[in-house]
């Protein structure tokens, strides 16, 4: 049935899939070779298996006072080796930046060194609890300062807020200390001035803080139409909420006259840093007129993204937003040791309180610290020089087959639209899917929400040459055939990978969120 | 069907006496996609003319119903709790989201007629 | 820079392609005021692996490893032993590189541990459902009174003296900006204090934790009873998991919400970051929860698969109208709460926790054995108060600093936790994990009967 073989067992002619050749390809499991079938947890429970070895407890009188021990829980028995075999073969299942090229805009998806990892496992850094005594942390104390010097001096700003946890929670910051600086002149605002193309957090973080929410638009440049915004500021508002480089992947060329404006009328600048990367070592964001700006750790400064975090989001702040940071903080005392300041006092009397557990995402400064250190200043202008170049050099690869939203160069990221694919039957998405049998993660779709059918390609510096060129190589061909009429083709896509695609529909119509016992096992149907 | 009136953002409202019927148009339910959840206001509540009503939401995105007349409702689509694709397969039957009791029927001139609605339709492409 | 792949051949053949003479040109944007054109000033330059190695390691040098004495610090971090294989795991370049599975049919594996995890917080906290993490457990307690809010319509919290103050501060703001009000009875070390008769039909909720800050247990039935005649909705908050293995669950005694810290599970204490917060709650109130959440469903083929959803909860859809502002969960701590659970099962976990609370019964009684040691509680699970017959604070440091053989890490001052509180500054918080050995506890014994005489 299949083409000859020579005595090695080696096929000589090329075999065509054939009917027969599928069905005597299936296999017993489901398997296929390397991409295997995992069932959940909870149905390899063996009872009487354990993962762990603790010694018996002591004989004690129980102290549990009115409630009773309780009874069975539901969780599942398994050796050690059925675990590791389990969560093995699910993160094979997984994309990532160690196996492809994965270009989300906006995300920052650089390469995680492993050099961050092995200094965040030191049992001085990993085996401290937040609440020992200070005089036996001072270096953890040190490297929190040191990490917040270089943020303050990346930036030219005079202050910073290490506690966020993530990006998110940073925007939260951000404007909470600045409504707490007008609140505290007796100046209490109602509006908060956001671009059309910002991420969404932007706008839920300032609706969360009550205010209402007035969207700038851009203009034909993909930039803030300068005029338009400062047509709609006045005395009631609080802040701009900016990103630089803006989600297109631009930079705010009239940012100065944003700035100079926002604060003529006594609001603040606060500056969304996802894009840092663009500019970090060349640009700093105070030089530029910012109050406030939160930094993500994990995007800039190279903290893994581990499947969705956690990460971490300190904020560097004006001398006007300073006071009002929140705690714990890290001081220096009059003895020239390092301590916490963990409540609203003394010089930090006016502090709008605190926003988390203890006092910062600290496996994820060490990361940080780790990496600045390898980079250097000059290294870092280095690193931002690079992403700028290879999201430069995508563009130019790709934008005669492709439709880019705007002209000119991009900074770390590029963006197109999908006109290149209008009248083909395939939009952003299936191309999106068509990508992943390529073996390439997608860009970011459908964001900004400004262009029809975004996608945001940011390649950053971990990219070679020659990755970029068989991306770019991938991208032309698919486009080709996205343009021959090959509609079908897309609209199925993925075929490659351990799942097609899934039906999120029915998953929110009937959400099952959690494995029940009376569940049936692996083809479950709605 | 002349007396559905619709509005600029995708609303129908077909009046029966003094109780109209609220829904949102083929297009709408075109453009959102599967629809997986609908948010329907509270039998009693007060509705007026441009104010959110209700919520309607697909896997990817979640908009605003807004009411295209004052009114208080009286009935709410039970139905969509189970099937929200009722929107998606009959929008303007059985997909209906909820009925007022008409404040002010003068307000139903200002909205567009089917026609109207229909050529509103196309000139957004 | 081993980091960076790009040559110098590279970066000129790239420039000529896109047609610019340097790189400096694709900054043309930039106001030449504002563009350096050199690395910044007074910021060191780049340094090999050695170096960087060294001087990080110079840093963590200079700290005292909790495990390296005998420690007894809890306050909502515990030091527990977690097994190898978690560490390991969590480091699959596949499971720490990646991103949010935002496309599902590249992400089974993330979606799987998630769907995995979810589940095992349902059900050690006996609620229905549960989200895929929070930023910690105190973030966690702030969004689950947000949610109460939104559920009841109403404005008015109220927050147990036995709740950790980190919780409680974390809540109060936003309570301060969101817009809500909090009823905070002083705190509760010995556990008398009367939520019932502060409930009435303006409250939204009562959040209390269990064991309480000071390692007081309850039945929280009653409240929970009480609540709910109110219409209010009860908040467990919880800030050592490791309790679960042994007490009556919230969701058993009447909870509508369970928030904790999940820590104790798979992550290392880590100075206090990251952790992972656990948020669980009913099935009628999901759509109300805040957080990513993922769900089962089928693909193309008709198979199983996993997929995030009802993500227009969310801010990246909802934009103003979003149920919180938060993007991400805690994703690898999450995995690492998942793998160690995976390896502790059923009769593992019980056993974690048996032995969790027979140490600290062990060590309860001998230190009850020391003058000027008094032990607040009646009951506790792994932690408990004392009273001293000298300041805490002073006892701790001074323990802490003495020499190697004597040096302790005794407990946490209870006036760390509370500003301007001088009648607690007797009191001390100790916690006894499965890591502490009777010889660990013996060497506490000995140093505060030094230290009390």
């Amino acid at each position: 049935m299949s083409g000859a073989m020579n005595r090695e067992g080696r096929p000589t002619r090329p075999v065509e899939a054939s009917e027969a050749g599928r069905a005597v390809t299936a296999t017993v499991t489901g398997n296929r070779g390397l991409t295997v079938e995992e069932p959940l947890i909870f149905e390899q429970d063996n009872p009487g298996a354990v993962g762990v070895d603790l010694p018996e407890p002591p004989h004690v009188r129980c102290r549990l006072g009115a409630v009773r021990p309780r009874g069975r829980i539901g969780l599942p028995s398994l050796s050690e080796p059925q675990v590791v075999r389990h969560y093995t073969r699910l993160s094979t299942r997984n994309m990532g930046i160690d196996t492809t090229m994965y270009p989300l805009g906006s995300c920052t998806m650089k390469h995680n060194p492993r050099l961050n990892e092995k200094m965040a496992r030191l049992p001085g850094f990993a085996d401290l609890h937040p609440m020992q005594p200070m005089d036996t942390v001072q270096g953890a104390l040190e490297l929190i300062d040191q990490l917040a010097h270089w943020l303050k001096a990346l930036t030219g700003m005079p202050a910073v807020a290490m506690t966020p946890a993530a990006g998110a929670h940073g925007e939260l910051c951000g404007m909470m200390a600045i409504r707490s600086a007008l609140e505290d002149r007796n100046d209490p605002r109602r509006r908060v001035l956001v671009p059309e193309s910002a991420h969404g957090t932007n706008p839920a973080t300032a609706a969360a803080l009550g205010y209402t929410v007035d969207s700038i638009p851009a203009d034909a440049r993909g930039r803030v139409d300068l005029e338009a915004f400062k047509a709609k500021l006045g005395p009631d508002v609080a802040a701009i909420m900016l990103t630089n480089p803006n989600t297109c992947g631009l930079f705010e060329s009239d940012i100065v006259a944003i700035a100079e404006a926002v604060h003529e009328v006594g609001a603040f600048f606060y500056c969304d840093g996802a894009n840092f990367n663009a500019i970090v070592g060349r640009v700093r964001p105070g030089d530029l007129g910012i109050d406030a700006m939160h930094i993500n750790l994990h995007k800039t400064f190279s903290t893994p993204h581990g499947g969705g975090g956690p990460g971490a989001g300190p904020v560097v702040l004006s001398e006007a937003l300073a006071p009002f940071a929140p705690v714990p903080a890290v001081v220096h005392g009059p003895d020239g040791r390092l301590r916490l300041v963990e409540h609203a006092e003394g010089d930090f009397a006016k502090s709008f309180g605190r926003m988390k557990g203890f006092h910062g995402q600290m496996g994820m400064f060490v990361r940080a610290l780790t990496y600045i250190l390898s980079h250097g200043a000059d290294g870092l202008r280095q690193a931002s020089s690079d992403a700028v170049l290879n999201a430069n050099y995508l563009l130019a690869r790709l934008k005669d087959v492709m439709t880019p939203s705007f002209d000119g160069p991009c900074m770390h990221e590029a963006l197109f639209d999908d006109r290149f694919l209008k009248d083909t039957g395939v939009s952003t998405l299936d191309f999106a899917k068509a990508m992943i049998d390529e073996g390439f993660h997608p860009m970011t779709m459908y964001f900004p929400l400004v262009v029809h059918g975004a996608m945001l390609f940011e390649p950053t510096e971990s990219e070679s040459k020659e990755t970029l060129d068989a991306f770019a190589d991938t991208m032309r061909a698919l486009v080709e055939r996205a343009k021959s009429g090959d509609a079908g083709y897309f609209q199925g896509a993925p075929y490659h990978t351990p799942r097609r695609r899934l039906d999120e529909t029915g998953a929110a119509r009937n959400p099952v969120l959690r494995w029940q016992p009376d569940m049936p096992a692996r083809e479950a149907a709605e | 069907m002349s007396n559905v009136k619709y509005t600029q953002d995708h609303e129908w409202v077909r009046i029966d006496g003094d109780v109209g019927t609220i829904g949102i148009t083929e297009y709408a339910q075109e453009q959102l996609g599967d629809v997986v959840f609908v948010e329907l206001p509270e039998v009693g509540k007060a509705v007026t003319k441009g104010g959110e009503a209700a919520v309607v939401e697909s896997v990817k995105a979640a908009s605003e119903v807004f009411a295209p007349i004052d009114g208080e409702v009286v009935e709410v689509n039970d139905a969509l709790a189970g099937e929200p694709g009722l929107v998606n397969s009959d929008p303007t039957g059985q997909g209906w989201f909820f009925k007022v009791r008409v404040k002010d029927a003068s307000q139903l001139d200002a909205l567009m007629d089917e026609a109207a609605y229909k050529s509103f339709v196309e000139g957004l492409h | 820079m081993r980091y960076l792949p790009l040559t110098d051949a590279d970066r000129r053949e790239m420039l000529a392609a896109i047609g610019v003479g340097s790189v400096d040109d694709l900054f043309r944007d930039v106001p030449a005021a504002a563009h350096l054109d050199g690395p910044i000033e007074g910021l060191p330059l780049a340094k090999s692996e050695m170096e960087v190695e060294r001087i990080v390691g110079a840093l963590a040098s200079k700290n005292l490893p909790a495990g390296s004495v005998p420690c007894f610090l809890g306050a909502g971090a515990y030091r527990h032993h977690i097994p190898a294989a978690v560490d390991h795991l969590i480091q699959r370049g596949e499971f720490l590189t990646s991103y949010t599975p935002y496309q599902p049919e590249v992400s089974q594996g993330t979606l799987q541990y998630l769907f995995e995890f979810q589940t095992q917080v349902a059900l050690i906290t006996g609620m229905e459902v549960a989200n895929a993490s929070m930023y910690d457990g105190a973030t966690a307690c702030a969004e689950a009174v947000l949610m109460a809010n939104r559920l009841t319509r109403r404005k008015k919290a109220i927050l147990s003296g036995g709740l950790h103050p980190h919780y409680r501060d974390s809540t109060a703001l936003l309570g301060r900006f969101i817009g809500f009000d909090l009823v905070r009875p002083d705190p509760d070390p010995q556990g008398g204090e009367d939520l019932v008769s502060l409930i009435d039909e303006e409250t939204s909720c009562v959040v209390v934790q269990n064991p309480s800050v000071f390692g007081q247990i309850r039945d929280l039935t009653p409240l929970a009873e009480a609540c709910h005649a109110k219409g209010a909705l009860l908040i467990v908050a919880i800030s050592e998991v490791v309790s679960l293995g042994l007490l009556t669950p919230p969701g058993e005694m009447g909870a509508d919400i369970v928030v904790a810290e999940g820590q104790s599970i798979g992550n290392a204490l880590g100075f206090g970051g990251p952790y992972v917060g656990l948020f669980a709650t009913r099935q009628k109130f999901v759509r109300q929860m805040p957080g990513r959440l993922c769900g089962q469903t089928v693909d193309a083929d008709g198979r199983r698969g996993f997929v995030l959803t009802l993500s227009t909860r969310e801010q990246h859809i909802r934009r103003e109208k979003a149920t919180s502002n938060i993007c991400t969960n805690s994703g690898l701590c999450a995995l690492a709460f998942s793998i160690h659970m995976s390896l502790l099962g059923e009769e593992g976990f019980r056993r974690l926790a048996e032995l969790n609370h027979a140490n600290a019964v062990l060590l309860a009684d001998k230190l009850a054995s020391v003058p000027g040691v008094e032990v607040a509680n009646d009951s506790f699970f792994n932690e408990f108060t004392v009273r001293l017959s000298k300041p805490a604070a002073e006892v701790v440091d001074r323990l802490a600093s003495a020499d190697r053989e004597r040096r302790v890490l005794a407990g946490v001052p209870v006036t760390r936790l509370y500003k301007n509180r001088p009648e607690l500054a007797g009191l001390m918080l100790v916690a006894a994990t499965e890591t502490n050995t009777e010889e660990d506890m013996d060497a506490l014994v000995e140093a505060l009967r030094e230290e009390l005489r």
